[in-house]
């Protein structure tokens, strides 16, 4: 199975139904074609719609419809337009239930980077830091590693997006939930070890005593 | 009170070195005509505060070419890689800020506050030079707030006398800074008759509102 397939999978099964969601641009995005029957959820955009709907038609799309990544979008019935004030409102006054974003590096305090790799990509951290600082539930999709890099480590090397520890850690290779007492290994891909997870992973982890398969 | 102006005249009242708030997102409830018409009379030194700078070729980045931006106060320009470029290579100054914080600045701003205490960016290096405040045993970082001597907004529709609604997500920014700055400036998809917008729909009052950009070709002459 792709990586990012597996992730997406793996993450839709978070999703609770009725749940107010912010989903990043790229792999979290992907969640919703892996949605469970019975499950369904609103999405907020940050830059202004609570109930984002799939885009029209080609050519039958508004330029006043877009999603957080600039590209057309729609609206569900139901749905809600808000200002930007209101939007981060929503994120940082705690009225937002999950939040799903990519991640470049999270360490074993389970804090985030993934907004800037100083001198290279300056992208801006757009609404990131608001959506991991006030989101009620914060979970990184992201693959387990880079170029071979291990992006799961002892201590963010890369500016940090929040000092907040985030819930959850979705990678093709396992599911890791940060706890106060470090990063507890909870689930593990089917065909991968525990020795490999161990070994593509730069942080201490802690292994679960209810170690599973993971459901994909 | 006439506030139709062409938008040549609209532009002609800014100067150089004029610090303006452009509305929209990646080019949505952007005021395209008006930053076409900066292009061409070539304004310069201009301090920008606006989300982002667009899509290639699509909103604020067209303003890049001239170099004609001084300093941008953005939240994310990872569509443009020009921007990107210009901040890195020194060629502009450019102040990052996390978005809900961009815009709380902003309507500080419009709204008389001297600030706002948020959470957001403590302990990264957004937070480094600021003051944090601890009020009920938490801590914040005081964000200062921001104005602009003209801002440019895009508009669903706008009344006769200013009143203004938006459309879906071309509000974004929009509303926030239409309160921020000295001088006002509406380009609207549709001008309409007072009465056209229900007050319940109005979402800018027309006290906000001093120039709205008169609509071009045959229809608005």
């Amino acid at each position: 199975m792709d990586a990012k397939v597996a992730i997406a999978k793996r993450v839709a099964l978070e999703l609770k139904d009725g749940e107010l969601v912010n989903l990043g641009i790229g792999l979290p995005t992907m969640i919703l074609q892996f949605l469970p029957s019975g499950i369904n959820v609103y999405l907020q955009t940050e830059n202004g719609l609570v109930g984002m709907g799939a885009a029209s038609p080609p050519g039958m799309g508004s330029p006043s419809n877009v999603d957080a990544g600039g590209r057309l979008a729609g609206a569900i019935p139901g749905a809600a337009s808000i200002d930007s004030c209101v939007s981060f409102g929503l994120i940082r006054g705690g009225h937002l239930d999950l939040s799903v974003l990519g991640g470049l590096e999270v360490d074993e305090k389970g804090q985030l980077a993934n907004w800037m790799i100083p001198g290279k990509m300056v992208p801006g951290m757009g609404g990131g830091m608001d959506l991991v600082t006030g989101a009620k539930r914060v979970i990184v999709a992201m693959t387990h590693s880079a170029k071979g890099a291990a992006k799961i480590v002892k201590k963010c090397s890369l500016p940090l997006t929040s000092i907040r520890r985030v819930n959850l850690i979705v990678t093709e290779m396992a599911v890791i939930e940060p706890t106060e007492k470090g990063l507890v290994l909870r689930e593990i891909a089917p065909g991968i070890t525990r020795e490999q997870v161990i070994a593509a992973t730069d942080a201490s982890l802690i292994i679960s005593d209810n170690l599973i398969e993971m459901p994909v | 009170m006439h506030k139709g102006i062409s938008c040549i005249k609209a532009v002609e009242m800014i100067p150089d070195g004029a610090t303006l708030m452009i509305g929209g997102f990646m080019g949505s409830g952007t005021p395209h005509r008006i930053i076409d018409e900066l292009v061409r009379q070539g304004k310069k030194d201009l301090t920008v505060i606006s989300n982002d700078t667009g899509m290639p070729d699509y909103g604020a980045i067209k303003l890049l070419a001239g170099h004609q931006i001084k300093k941008l106060y953005a939240t994310h320009i990872g569509q443009t890689p020009e921007t990107g470029r210009q901040m890195i290579a020194g060629e502009m100054e450019v102040e990052l800020c996390p978005q809900g914080t961009f815009v709380e600045r902003i309507r500080a701003g419009g709204y008389g506050l001297g600030g706002v205490l948020t959470t957001t960016g403590l302990g990264t290096i957004v937070a480094e030079g600021k003051r944090a405040i601890e009020v009920n045993g938490k801590e914040y970082l005081l964000e200062t707030p921001l104005r602009a001597n003209f801002a440019l907004i895009a508009a669903f529709q706008c009344d006769l006398l200013g009143n203004v609604a938006y459309s879906l997500t071309g509000r974004n920014f929009n509303q926030a800074m239409a309160m921020a700055a000295d001088t006002v400036i509406v380009e609207a998809e549709h001008i309409v008759p007072v009465g056209v917008i229900p007050p319940d729909m109005v979402a800018t009052p027309f006290v906000c509102v001093d120039y709205i950009v008169e609509r071009c070709g045959i229809n608005g002459r």
